[in-house]
């Protein structure tokens, strides 16, 4: 118990960070019109791919004979590029069509 | 001085998601939105490229790390631009998986970190300094529970996301066999008991811990399958939705282990935005999300409309009159459908309408929300055929248009225009708004068999008096009316 209390302690910073992202991110789309639901799942698509930042970090502190490490996080960093590049590229083709749309 | 650059950069990044959120949700500013949170997207990455410190070292492996930016970067331009716009929805949800299956890679790694510094502490130490890191490893449980949800929630949302793709493209078919939920639910209560149990005992023994750690990625892996497998195909974009608020969580899991600020912001509001997103795609269509995940919707209903009544006899229209009735109509509104996106007749559809309007007809297009697969979706392949957004009127205009309208082609469209859900209190899609097409005065229907919809109810708009058939595949009925007609 007193463990858990002195983990919570420890990190309450990034747990603020947690629960009030929680609400921006109900707040922020509650009024989306369905049109856009397509597009705002592929671009939250491509905002979860910032775990690339992760994989980039394990890749960076690799030591040279660590080819666990090494293998495993290229393959992330591969993996994680095509979610932030494709999702972005993707989620840019679907919204190009709406232009026509203002009037 | 580079940390400090590198927190701001975080913060800008952090502020460019939410900005990039807010303004993707509306259609004014959605383009720009997309763009400014990429913008965010890449300065976090090449902010964390070159001023990231470890215990005050910058990072290395370069080559490597520019080689996977490369390859993945080359890989997913290609794919996203190749991709059709019908094939959108698999296209993000493959996307979603290869983000599940980084945070996963990512915890295996710092997984492995940890074991082994934890089997050096039985080896003779005589680094001081690794003895204190060492110390710090051993008192820190709750790294290893990030690291397992993170491993848990990524290996799922990376199976699922793969299962669901395969649906999305004929390749993987439904599948549920009787037990299924005790299954699912053995093999979560397992996951968590094993997480539990390693928790405990990976400090003592290590190697115990790694196998446990393996097996409980290959059952997370497992659960993802079985996860996915009994849903049905059509309710494929509220599972990819779901599943992409997982790889959030699981993103914003890394961002706690780095304690990465960008990481947690953008992962926590992917998982809280995508979660009330999933929620508002299964209110348009008039479902709970319990309904979805436990399928027992299209089964259940079939048997019961089975039972409830006895169907009428429909009618068919052969294609020359169909296009005689088109053709002669003051007013067309064509009411596209699923049966349009799996056909690609989208092309179709416009050529058809101009035809029509070179004759003097005034076409439009009645959109559901929720028709096609993905809400929004028959708007964006519209839009794809160049038919002009004026055109396109939402259910409301559209309703208040069909008593005035001469006829009305429906492409491949079936739940989103059954008079049950307005007339019939025991159907399972009461109450969902509906396009009120028998208001017009013939309604031609386009379909590829008499089947029923993904709601898997009978629909009584097919036995109406006014209603026609016109049985074949949308491109090919369409592109076979477009020659009728011309010879009119």
């Amino acid at each position: 118990m007193e463990y858990i209390l002195s983990f919570l302690h420890q990190h309450i910073d990034l747990i603020y960070i947690v629960i009030l992202s929680v609400f921006l991110g109900i707040e922020v789309i509650s009024r989306v019109p369905s049109v856009l639901h397509t597009p705002l799942m592929s671009g939250a698509n491509a905002i979860h791919g910032v775990v690339i930042i992760g994989a980039i970090i394990v890749m960076g502190k690799a030591e040279a004979d660590n080819y666990l490490a090494l293998i495993i996080g290229f393959l992330a960093v591969i993996l994680g590029t095509i979610n932030v590049v494709g999702g972005f590229v993707v989620t840019d083709r679907m919204l190009e069509m709406f232009k026509g749309k203002k009037k | 001085m580079g940390s400090s650059i590198l927190s701001i950069i975080y913060l800008i990044g952090s502020v460019t998601f939410i900005l990039g959120l807010k303004m993707l949700s509306k259609p004014d500013t959605a383009r720009k939105g997309n763009l400014v949170a990429a913008a965010g997207m890449s300065l976090a990455i090449l902010g964390t490229i070159f001023l990231y410190r470890v215990n005050d070292a910058p990072l290395h492996n370069y080559g490597w790390i520019f080689a996977g930016l490369a390859i993945g970067g080359v890989i997913g331009v290609l794919s996203a631009k190749k991709v059709k716009m019908t094939a959108m929805p698999e296209m993000v949800s493959m996307f979603n998986g290869m983000g599940g299956a980084c945070a996963a890679l990512i915890s295996i790694v710092e997984f492995d970190h940890i074991i082994k510094l934890i089997k050096n502490l039985y080896a003779p130490v005589t680094d001081d300094h690794l003895v204190l890191q060492l110390l710090e490893t051993t008192a820190s449980r709750g790294i290893v529970v990030i690291i397992l949800l993170s491993l848990i929630i990524g290996a799922v949302s990376c199976a699922g996301s793969i299962i669901a793709w395969g649906k999305l493209t004929g390749k993987v078919k439904d599948f549920s066999f009787g037990g299924q939920h005790f299954l699912n639910l053995g093999v979560l209560a397992l996951l968590i008991g094993l997480s539990v149990w390693l928790t405990v005992i990976f400090p003592t023994a290590p190697a115990t811990g790694s196998i446990i750690f393996y097996v409980i990625f290959l059952l997370a892996l497992f659960y993802g399958v079985l996860f996915v497998l009994p849903i049905g195909g059509a309710d494929m974009p509220v599972v990819i939705s779901l599943l992409n608020s997982f790889t959030g969580v699981a993103a914003a899991c890394g961002g706690f282990l780095y304690s990465n600020p960008v990481m947690l912001t953008g992962g926590i509001l992917v998982g809280s935005a995508g979660t009330i997103l999933t929620i508002l795609m299964c209110k348009a269509m008039n479902r709970s999300l319990k309904n979805v995940l436990i399928g027992s919707f299209g089964g259940g209903a079939t048997g019961a409309a089975a039972a409830g009544k006895e169907q009428g006899s429909y009618k068919e229209i052969s294609l020359n009159d169909a296009a005689v009735v088109l053709a002669y109509a003051n007013k067309v509104i064509i009411v596209p459908g699923y049966g349009l996106a799996v056909a690609q007749a989208q092309h179709a559809c416009h050529e058809l309408e101009k035809q029509l309007e070179d004759k003097g007809v005034e076409v439009k297009y009645a959109i559901h929300p929720v028709a096609g697969r993905m809400p929004g979706h028959m708007n964006v392949l519209l839009a794809e055929a160049d038919v002009p957004y004026e055109k396109l009127l939402e259910m409301e205009d559209a309703n208040a248009e069909f008593p005035t309208t001469d006829a009305v082609l429906i492409l491949g469209a079936n739940d989103v225009v059954n008079p049950a859900a307005k007339n019939d209190p025991a159907s399972p899609i009461y109450g969902m708004p509906i396009l009120e097409v028998e208001n017009a005065k013939v309604v031609i229907v386009n379909k590829r068999s008499m089947k029923p919809g993904y709601a898997g109810i009978e629909n009584d708009l097919f036995f109406q008096p006014k209603t026609s058939m016109l049985f074949g595949d949308a491109k090919k009925v369409l592109q076979d009316l477009l020659g009728a007609i011309k010879e009119v």
